[in-house]
């Protein structure tokens, strides 16, 4: 299965903003309501973007919502989840620990299910733990298309540096079997991540990384990256093509052109004008 | 090149996120951890080649190691750091360093006398464009200064419930403790030591034990004075978010980890910096890293303290004495909010 060039991302509507906080606030303020991003998104699918790849922040639950609601309108859309909306999980650790983390965000899983001591429960079956942790963050999508389902980067990378290398294989296998999709990854660190995946036999993985013409936020230095998008076996997505900003989008994409091997560029936009502008430019490019 | 071996003690956010940056050091290899938390160190058994301890003595006792990060709750700093120490280990530990300044100055003097790399952490000063905020002051391009706002505000604790050690003020849990301590920090590094807090106000919010804003007026030790305002408990904010304002004769500069923002009266062509504003991006000042977890600045703090040993220098950025003075500020600071 091949991926759309161009997939539309959610950073905008959750205040992710790489350079500015006040930009981040002024879109906290525009993306109030649920119906704002749902326009947005309305806006992006009349121009003809068809992959919505998007964190499984709360809201996005709304979102999956009025889609079920309205499957003539949306035929044919798709969405790429991304787990877990980390900052939900990050703040919750720091005020109430990993267990009480677990406990609050799988609820009716692992405590009551397991009555019998949850934790004794996850210590022996760590990869249970696991599918029911991506079952709990799959569940907003229930019966919508999700052709691929990423681990966002900050458990991807977290995963890399404590060499665990394990977690990749079974969660690999758990979203080929449970969920008949393609598994990906993203990373602010491409080329080790493919060396470990490649370690454990996972060969051409869909990975989404930073890639522009600065190399910011690609780890190593921006050579490494040129060379495995040149001479690797992968398929990658691009990621902040614009470093956050600090690039004009001709530019930025007519670098991502120079690799033939990046399938698809990912971006997040608030204006129906730079949605299109980005998007002819990277069916132009790529 | 023979490898440097280290440990990890305290496997909660930071200690984990630690774990993975020293791990994918490639000068480094992560010989053991140790944590009280069975379910953690399971994972690490069941995952990966490293070592397991409950017990943080017998790690040390029977390792080998060259460094140890240690990313307890505050309050076991102290024994944690000690022992290494004697036992000749160099040692990163999380911030603030000690709950005692007794304790502190006992640590600065011990890992002085053993000439051991030491380094606490206070990552912001790994992050480019405080950074060059720095350098901006120190070549006087505000001229004198006349007012400084240091703020850090982020979605900790939002709603009234029972938490972890942070909430528990004998462990040093608290906003003073967790967030602010990093504002403070900035401010002795970046602009100069606050040898004076007036009207600090603790104040709770949602939590029960402990303060969840902080908000005082510091008076450095050149005179200038400024305000600290902190709080944990705004959720308006998606992630902490941490900001300097300093304000001189000739113009103002906001900084945080994103952006700085520049506003001169007049042009400064040394710097070239145009009259009116100027705004500068991370993008140009990001400290460029091997491995990115969360931020260059938590990968860029780890390569320094291992490049110090590695060199056999001391860091002149975080040293266990700079932390010293931060910790100092803040008993500074509830002293006067009992007064």
């Amino acid at each position: 299965m091949k991926m759309d060039k161009v997939l539309f991302g959610d950073n905008q509507f959750f205040a992710v903003n790489h350079l500015s906080d006040e930009k981040s606030r002024e879109q906290a303020i525009r993306f109030k309501d649920d119906a704002a991003i749902i326009r947005v998104l309305d806006q992006a699918r009349e121009i003809g973007i068809s992959t919505f790849m998007c964190t499984t922040h709360d809201r996005i639950a709304n979102v999956c919502d009025y889609v079920r609601a309205n499957p003539e309108k949306y035929r044919g859309f798709k969405i790429y989840p991304c787990m877990p909306y980390a900052h939900k999980y990050a703040n919750a650790v720091t005020d109430l620990g990993i267990i009480g983390t677990i406990k609050q965000y799988i609820p009716g899983n692992i405590f009551s299910t397991f009555t019998k001591g949850g934790v004794a429960f996850i210590r022996k079956d760590f990869i249970g733990f696991m599918e029911l942790f991506i079952d709990a963050e799959m569940k907003m999508f229930k019966g919508i298309n999700t052709p691929v389902i990423f681990i966002q980067n900050v458990l991807v990378d977290l995963i890399l540096g404590l060499k665990m290398f394990d977690v990749f294989k079974e969660y690999d296998s758990y979203i080929r079997k449970k969920y008949n999709a393609e598994p990906g990854y993203i990373t602010m660190n491409l080329p080790a991540l493919l060396d470990s995946l490649n370690s454990i036999g996972i060969e051409n993985p869909i990975i989404c990384s930073s890639i522009n013409k600065i190399g910011f936020r690609m780890s190593g230095g921006i050579n490494i990256y040129e060379k495995y998008l040149t001479e690797k076996t992968f398929r990658p997505i691009a990621l902040q093509v614009l470093a956050a900003g600090a690039l004009r989008p001709k530019e930025a994409i007519e670098y991502i052109g120079k690799f033939p091997k990046i399938e698809s560029v990912l971006f997040g936009a608030s204006s129906k004008s730079h949605i299109q502008e980005t998007k002819e430019l990277i069916e132009q490019y790529l | 090149m023979v490898k440097l071996k280290g440990a990890i003690s305290g496997l909660g956010k930071m200690g984990l996120s630690h774990a993975a940056i020293v791990g994918a050091h490639p000068e480094v290899d992560i010989v053991s951890v140790c944590d009280t938390s069975t379910l953690v160190l399971d994972a690490f058994k069941r995952f990966t080649k490293v070592k397991t301890y409950t017990d943080y003595q017998k790690m040390i006792d029977n390792e080998s190691l060259d460094f140890v990060v240690i990313a307890t709750p505050t309050r076991i700093h102290y024994e944690m750091v000690r022992y290494a120490l004697e036992k000749g280990i160099h040692t990163f530990c999380e911030k603030p360093f000690s709950l005692t300044i007794r304790e502190g100055e006992d640590l600065v003097t011990l890992a002085n006398q053993k000439k051991l790399v030491n380094q606490v952490g206070y990552h912001n000063h790994f992050i480019g464009t405080f950074r060059d905020l720095k350098r901006l002051l120190d070549t006087d391009v505000l001229g004198d200064l006349v007012h400084f706002t240091g703020e850090a505000y982020g979605p900790v604790v939002i709603k009234e419930k029972s938490g972890t050690w942070r909430s528990d003020p004998k462990e040093g849990g608290g906003c003073l403790f967790d967030y602010a301590s990093h504002v403070i920090n900035l401010i002795q590094e970046i602009i100069g030591r606050p040898t004076k807090a007036n009207g600090s106000q603790l104040k709770r919010i949602y939590s029960k034990e402990v303060d969840d804003a902080v908000y005082s007026i510091l008076t450095l030790e050149s005179g200038l004075s400024g305000v600290l305002s902190v709080n944990w408990s705004d959720e308006t904010y998606r992630k902490m978010s941490t900001s300097l304002t300093i304000l001189g004769k000739k113009g103002k500069i906001i900084c945080n980890a994103s952006e700085m923002k520049i506003y001169l009266k007049e042009a400064n062509s040394k710097e070239n910096l145009g009259k009116g504003w100027t705004i500068k991006y991370i993008t140009d000042f990001a400290i460029p890293v091997n491995f990115y977890l969360r931020g260059e600045e938590y990968s860029a703090q780890i390569a320094n303290f291992v490049d110090c040993i590695i060199r056999k220098s001391q860091t002149e950025i975080n040293s266990f004495k700079q932390a010293l003075i931060t910790d100092k500020v803040i008993e500074l600071l509830i002293a006067d909010s009992k007064n």
